[in-house]
C-alpha cells in the first residue's frame, strides 16, 4: 500500500509536472519522424501495454488478446468512419469513434467472459487462442474486414483548420489520450474496485469468502482495459491510416507483451518506458545492428528480463539505485513478486 | 524512490531529445536514395536478392549517375504494410533521403503509395511490389513503378490457352490480392475467347492442406489453373497426386520456377506441356537477359543460381531512376520535376525489353507465354513460346471493357 | 442443480448431434463421394492435431507447465528431420533424429530453464513465450523461409482404393494409425509401466516419492522430454504430409491450444475428442464454406469455454 501515499505524496507532483513538461515541450526540440513515429507511437503503444498491465499487473490476468481488441477497435472505426471500405457507413468521427470503442470494449468483455472462468495460466492459453483467432477471422472475411488487403483511408479529422494528421498535432492528441488514461488507471488501482482486484488477484478464495464476485470484478476488469487498448487502436489506426491483419497478428500481440514486461508490469508507467525502448531498437537496430535479426535480439531482452529482473527495467533501475544506497530490500521488488507468483491456483 | 523515476525520465528523454538532433550531415554532390525491402521476417531471403538487383544496377553505372555519388541508405520491413510505411518515414523524414526505392510485395505498395501523397517533394519508385490497385486506384503524382503487375503478365494466356483446347477450367489460387489480379489476367482473355470457368477455390492464405479442396474438382473440368506460389505448389501437385487426379495444369507466374519445376513426384512428367505466362522464362534466349543473368552470377557469391523476380524488378527500377538521373545531370531542383519528366518520358531498356510508362506512370512492357519441356539433361525448363511485347494495365482492353472488370477480385471476372 | 446441468448438456448435445445429423444428411445427398472423403480428411487431419496436442497436454497435466514453445518444438523437429532424411536419405532416419534431437532440447529446456521456476506458472509461460520467439528467429535464420518438403517412403507415398472413397492416401491412412497407437501407448506407458507409475507419483506427492529414494527432479526431465520427442516427431509427420514453413509454429500451437481447451486439459480422451472436433470442422469448413473454417474452430471454443470453461472432458 506503500505506493499510494507516495503518489500523495506531495514532492511526487515535482516529478509528475516535469515529466508532463518535458513531453509538452518535447515536439519543440525534435524534428517530426521523432515526434510522430517515435513519440507518438510509443504513446500509443504503451496505451495499449498499459490496459495489459492493467490486467496483468494488478488483476493477475496476463491477456495476449489486447492487441486484438486496439486492431479491432481500428477495424470498426474503418467501418464506420470515413474510410476507402465499400462497406464503411461513411460517418462523422464524432459518432464512429465512440462507436468503435464501445464496440471493440463489448468484444473485449465477451474476451473476458471466456477467459476468467479459468485461473492463471490459461488465461494466456485463451487470450492467444482467442487473439489467434481474431487473426485468422479478419483475415479470411472479406465481407466484412476485406480479408488480407485490409481497409485503408483510415483519417483524423480537421478540426478547426488543425488536421491531426499532422505530426504535431497527432502527437499532442495521443499524448492527451495517454496522460487521461495514465492518470484513470493510477487512480483506478487506488480506488476500492483497484483495491478488491489486487485482493483477488493475490487470492481469489479469500475474496470470494469475503462476498466479491470475481468473476466480474475480472470481466470488468477486461472491459476496462478493453477501452484503453480499443483507444490505443483508434489512434493506432490513425496513425497507420489502414488497417490490415497483419496488425493483430501474432508477432504484434506478443510484442505488446513483451513491451509490458520489459517495461515493468508492477507500475503504470512500465507499458510506456517498454514502448519507447522497443520503438527506438526497432527504428534504429538497423543501423546498429542490421535488421535481419531484430526479433532475435527483442527475444532474448524479453528473455533475460524475465528470468532475472520480473520488475522490467522500472525494476533493474530501482534495484541498481537500492543496491549503490546500499538498501538491502525495495518495497516495489515485494509488489513486483506478486505480480509473477500466483498463489492459490 | 523519487530520484531513481525522475532520473529515468530523465535519460528517457535526453536519449529522445539526442538522437532527435543527431541528423547525418550530407556532402553537395551525392544523392541520398532510400531502398526499402524486407529484411526481416519470412521474406528475408527475397529482400536479400532485391538488394542485390539494385545494387548489381547501381555496380553498372560504377556508383556516379548525373555527375554524382549514389549512396543507398537501407531500410527494411517485414512484408506488413504498417512495417513498409515506418521504414519509409524513417528514411524521408529522418534519414532525408533525396529519392525512394521500394517496396518488395503487393499490399506494402499500396501504402507506401499513399505515404508518398503527403512527401510530394520526395520522388518514390517502386521496388516489385505489383499490386493492380497501387496505380489504378488514386495514383500519387509522385509515385512510378517500371515493373508489370500481375494481372498484365497473364493477359496473354487465356486466349492462347482456350485455342490450345482447354474450354473448361477450375481456379485454385490463394486467397489476396495477387492471385486474384493473375486469375484477372488469365479469365480476361479466356473468357473473352469462350472459355467457362464454373468454379473458383480461394483457399486460405497459409493453408497447407488441399485435400478437401481437391475432393471438390468437378469432373467435367478439363484444366485446373493454379496460382500458389513455388512450394505450395509442389503441396498441392502432391496431394493432387496422392489423391489420384490427372487433370492438367495451367500455372500462374509463380508456380513455374525451379522451386517447383524440380519436384520430384511420379506426375513430373505430367508437368510437360504445362502452360503459363511471365515476366521472363527460363530460356529466354536474349543477349540482354543472358548477360544479365551472367552479371548476377558473377557479382554475388551468396547468390542464387539465377536471379530472381525481386532482384530482376528492382534492378529495372534502379537502372531507370539512374537513367533518368543522367538524362537531367543530377538536377533534383524545383520539387525535382525535371527528374520527374525524364522518368515519364523514359525508353527503359530492361533484360527482358522495352518498359515505358502509361498515364499513372506505370509500366507497360513485354510478357512472356511459357511451356514447360523437358532438356536435354532431363531437367524441366520453361520455354517462350510466344513473347506479347507490349502489355498495358488495361491488359490491352478498351477503357471501358477494362472499367466493367474493374480490378481483379474474387467474384471478378466471372464466366461460368 | 447437478443433475439439471446434466439434463442441460444433454440436451445441448442432443441438438449439437442433430444438427450435425442434418448437415451430413445433406451433404450425403448432395455428393456422398466428397463427404465421405472430406470426413476422412478432417480425421487425418484431427490425427496429426492429436499427435501434436498430447505432447502439450502430457507437460501441461503432469507438469502444470503450460509450454508454448510446443509449436517452436514441432517446427523445429520438421526442420531436424528434413536436414537429417535430406542428408542420409531416409524417411526413418529423420524420424528418428527429429524426435530424439527435439526430446534433447525438451529435456535441456527443463532442465536449465522451467526446474528454476517450479511453481511459477506464470512467469513459466512468459519464459516459454521469449524462447518460442528466440527459437522462431534461429530457425528463420538457419533453414530460411524456403519451404521444405518431406517424402515419405515409396511404399507409402501412394493412393490406395478403399470402399465408398475410391483412392486415398495411404501416408494418410498411416498417420491416422499411428496417431492412434501413440495414444495407445502413451496410456500404456504412464498406466502400466514404473516409469508411469513414478510420474503420476511425483505429480501427486513430489515430497513423498523423492523422500523414497526417486530422483524426482530426473523423472520430471524425462517427463519433459517425453512430451517435446512428441512434439518434434508430430513435426515430422506433419512435415510430411504438407510443408514446413516458418510460421507452422504458430499453427500448430494454436490448434494444440484449441484442442486441449476443448478436450480438456492433461486428458488423453479429451484431447482425442477435442482433435476429432476440430479437425472436422476445419475440414468441413474448407470444403463447404472455404473462407469460414476457422470460425466454426472458434465458435466451437467459445461454446466450450461458456459451458464448461473446464473443456469437454476436462476434470472439474
Amino acid at each position: 500500500m506503500d505506493i499510494f501515499s507516495q503518489i500523495r505524496n506531495s514532492s511526487q507532483w515535482v516529478f509528475y509536472l516535469f515529466g508532463l513538461i518535458a513531453l509538452l515541450a518535447y515536439p519543440s526540440f525534435a524534428n517530426n519522424f521523432f515526434v510522430f513515429q517515435i513519440g507518438a507511437l510509443s504513446l500509443i503503444l504503451g496505451m495499449i501495454a498499459l490496459s495489459l498491465t492493467l490486467l496483468a499487473g494488478y488483476g493477475g490476468m496476463v491477456s495476449l488478446s489486447q492487441m486484438s481488441i486496439a486492431g479491432l477497435a481500428g477495424y470498426f472505426l474503418a467501418l464506420f468512419g470515413e474510410s476507402n471500405a465499400v462497406q464503411s457507413l461513411q460517418l462523422a468521427p464524432i459518432i464512429a469513434v465512440p462507436a468503435a470503442i464501445i464496440l471493440a470494449t463489448l468484444v473485449a468483455s465477451f474476451f473476458g467472459l471466456l477467459s476468467v472462468r479459468t485461473e492463471g495460466v490459461y488465461t494466456i492459453m485463451i487470450t492467444l487462442a482467442v487473439g489467434v483467432a481474431t487473426f485468422y477471422f479478419v483475415q479470411q472475411n472479406y465481407v466484412i474486414f476485406n480479408g488480407f488487403q485490409g481497409l485503408s483511408g483510415i483519417l483524423p479529422p480537421t478540426v478547426f483548420g488543425t488536421n491531426f494528421k499532422d505530426p504535431v498535432p497527432f502527437y499532442y492528441v495521443s499524448l492527451m489520450c495517454a496522460v487521461l488514461a495514465y492518470v484513470f488507471v493510477v487512480s483506478l488501482i487506488r480506488s476500492p474496485f483497484g483495491v478488491a482486484l489486487q485482493g483477488i488477484r493475490d487470492n481469489p478464495r479469500r475474496m470470494k469468502a469475503l462476498g466479491y464476485n470475481i468473476f466480474l470484478h475480472r470481466i470488468v476488469t477486461h472491459s476496462i482495459a478493453g477501452a484503453l487498448a480499443a483507444t490505443g487502436g483508434v489512434l493506432l489506426a490513425w496513425f497507420n491510416g489502414f488497417v490490415s491483419p497483419g496488425i493483430v497478428g501474432v508477432d504484434a500481440m506478443i510484442n505488446i507483451l513483451i513491451i509490458a514486461v520489459i517495461g515493468g508490469l508492477n507500475h503504470p508507467i512500465g507499458g510506456f518506458v517498454g514502448a519507447v525502448i522497443f520503438i527506438l531498437l526497432q527504428n534504429f537496430a538497423i543501423d546498429l545492428v542490421g535488421s535481419d535479426r531484430f526479433r532475435l535480439l527483442v527475444g532474448c531482452v524479453f528473455f533475460l528480463i524475465v528470468i532475472f529482473s520480473p520488475n522490467g527495467l522500472i525494476g533493474v533501475g530501482s534495484k541498481i539505485l537500492n543496491w549503490a544506497k546500499k538498501r538491502p530490500k525495495a518495497s516495489e521488488d515485494k509488489m513486483g513478486m506478486e505480480v509473477i507468483k500466483v498463489d492459490d491456483v | 524512490m523519487k530520484i531513481t523515476k525522475f532520473r529515468r525520465v530523465l535519460t528517457v528523454v535526453s536519449t529522445l531529445t539526442i538522437a532527435g538532433f543527431s541528423f547525418s550531415a550530407q556532402a553537395e554532390d551525392e544523392i541520398k536514395v532510400g531502398l526499402l525491402a524486407t529484411l526481416e521476417g519470412p521474406f528475408t531471403v527475397l529482400g536479400q536478392d532485391a538488394i542485390r538487383g539494385a545494387e548489381l544496377a547501381l555496380m553498372e553505372w560504377k556508383g556516379m549517375a548525373g555527375g554524382k555519388k549514389i549512396v543507398f541508405v537501407k531500410g527494411s520491413s517485414n512484408a506488413q504494410p504498417d512495417s513498409a510505411v515506418n521504414a519509409t518515414r524513417k528514411l524521408v523524414e529522418q534519414d532525408k533521403v533525396d529519392l525512394m526505392i521500394g517496396p518488395l510485395s503487393g499490399s506494402e505498395g499500396v501504402a507506401v503509395k499513399n505515404y508518398s501523397r503527403t512527401q510530394p517533394q520526395i520522388t518514390f519508385i517502386n521496388g516489385s511490389s505489383g499490386g493492380q490497385e497501387t496505380t489504378l486506384v488514386d495514383p500519387s503524382p509522385n509515385f512510378f513503378r517500371f515493373n508489370l503487375d500481375g494481372a498484365q503478365v497473364m493477359a496473354p494466356l487465356g486466349s492462347y490457352a482456350y485455342d490450345k483446347g482447354f474450354k473448361r477450367t477450375m481456379i485454385i489460387a490463394e486467397d489476396y490480392s495477387f492471385p486474384y489480379s493473375q486469375v484477372q489476367g488469365f479469365m480476361s482473355g479466356f473468357c473473352k475467347a469462350g472459355g467457362k470457368v464454373p468454379k473458383k477455390a480461394w483457399v486460405p492464405v497459409g493453408n497447407k492442406d488441399f485435400s478437401s479442396v481437391i475432393a471438390s474438382i468437378p469432373e467435367d473440368v478439363d484444366s485446373i489453373l493454379v496460382v500458389l506460389a513455388g512450394a505450395d505448389a509442389v503441396n498441392f501437385m502432391r496431394q493432387y497426386e496422392q489423391a489420384g487426379g490427372d487433370k492438367p495444369f495451367i500455372a500462374g507466374s509463380v508456380m513455374v520456377d525451379q522451386t517447383v519445376l524440380s519436384y520430384k513426384g511420379k506426375r513430373r512428367d505430367a508437368l510437360i506441356g504445362t502452360l503459363s505466362s511471365g515476366w521472363t522464362a527460363d530460356k529466354l534466349d536474349t543477349p540482354e537477359w543472358n548477360k544479365f543473368v551472367a552479371e548476377y552470377r558473377k557479382s554475388f557469391d551468396d547468390a542464387f543460381p539465377a536471379p530472381s523476380f525481386f532482384a530482376f524488378a528492382y534492378y529495372s527500377n534502379v537502372k531507370a531512376m539512374l537513367e533518368a538521373l543522367d538524362q537531367v545531370n543530377g538536377d533534383l531542383s524545383d520539387g525535382q520535376a525535371k527528374f520527374r519528366n525524364a522518368l515519364q518520358n523514359l525508353q527503359l531498356q530492361t533484360p527482358v525489353g522495352l518498359i515505358t510508362l502509361d498515364e499513372n506512370r506505370h509500366a507497360v512492357g513485354p510478357a512472356f507465354i511459357t511451356e514447360i519441356i523437358k532438356n536435354d539433361e532431363g531437367d524441366l525448363v520453361s520455354e517462350v513460346v510466344q513473347t506479347v511485347p507490349k502489355i498495358d494495365q488495361k491488359l490491352n482492353l478498351s477503357a471501358a471493357e477494362f472499367d466493367a472488370m474493374g480490378i481483379g477480385s474474387r467474384e471478378s471476372p466471372s464466366c461460368p | 442443480m447437478k443433475i439439471h446441468k446434466r439434463k442441460v448438456s444433454a440436451i445441448v448435445y442432443l441438438i449439437v448431434l442433430a444438427l450435425f445429423a442434418t448437415f451430413a444428411a445433406w451433404a450425403i445427398t448432395d455428393n456422398k463421394n466428397l463427404f465421405v472423403t472430406v470426413s476422412m480428411n478432417g480425421l487425418t487431419i484431427a490425427a496429426l492435431y492429436f499427435l501434436v496436442a498430447i505432447g502439450f497436454t502430457l507437460i501441461f497435466g503432469l507438469l502444470k507447465n503450460v509450454n508454448l514453445t510446443h509449436g517452436s518444438l514441432y517446427l523445429l523437429g520438421a526442420y531436424l528431420g528434413y536436414t537429417v532424411a535430406d542428408l542420409s536419405g531416409s524417411w526413418l532416419v529423420g524420424v528418428a533424429v527429429g524426435t530424439f534431437g527435439v526430446g534433447i532440447v525438451g529435456f535441456l529446456l527443463q532442465v536449465l530453464v522451467f526446474r528454476h521456476m517450479q511453481n511459477q506458472e506464470l512467469q513459466q509461460a512468459l519464459v516459454t513465450i521469449a524462447i518460442s520467439v528466440i527459437l522462431a528467429d534461429l530457425m528463420l535464420w538457419g533453414w530460411g523461409s524456403d519451404i521444405y518438403q518431406l517424402d515419405p517412403p515409396d511404399w507409402m507415398y501412394g493412393a490406395v482404393a478403399i470402399p465408398v472413397i475410391g483412392k486415398y492416401s495411404i501416408y494418410k491412412l498411416f498417420i491416422l494409425g499411428f496417431s492412434i497407437s501413440v495414444g495407445l501407448g502413451l496410456w500404456l506407458l504412464l498406466n502400466k509401466t514404473y516409469l508411469g507409475v513414478m510420474i503420476r507419483a511425483g505429480v501427486d506427492d513430489q515430497q513423498m516419492l523423492s523422500a523414497m529414494g526417486v530422483n524426482v527432479h530426473v523423472v520430471f526431465a524425462l517427463t519433459f522430454a517425453i512430451g517435446a520427442a512428441i512434439a518434434g516427431l508430430s513435426g515430422v509427420i506433419g512435415g510430411s504430409l504438407m510443408s514446413i514453413t516458418p510460421g507452422e509454429d504458430t499453427r500448430y500451437l494454436l490448434a494444440s491450444l484449441v484442442v486441449v481447451i476443448v478436450g480438456g486439459m492433461g486428458s488423453i480422451i479429451g484431447t482425442a475428442l477435442g482433435a476429432i472436433l476440430i479437425g472436422l470442422s476445419e475440414q468441413y469448413g474448407l470444403a463447404y464454406a472455404p473462407t469460414y473454417g476457422v470460425i466454426f474452430t472458434f465458435i466451437i471454443m467459445a461454446a466450450v469455454l461458456i459451458a464448461r470453461p473446464q473443456g469437454l472432458l476436462g476434470r472439474e
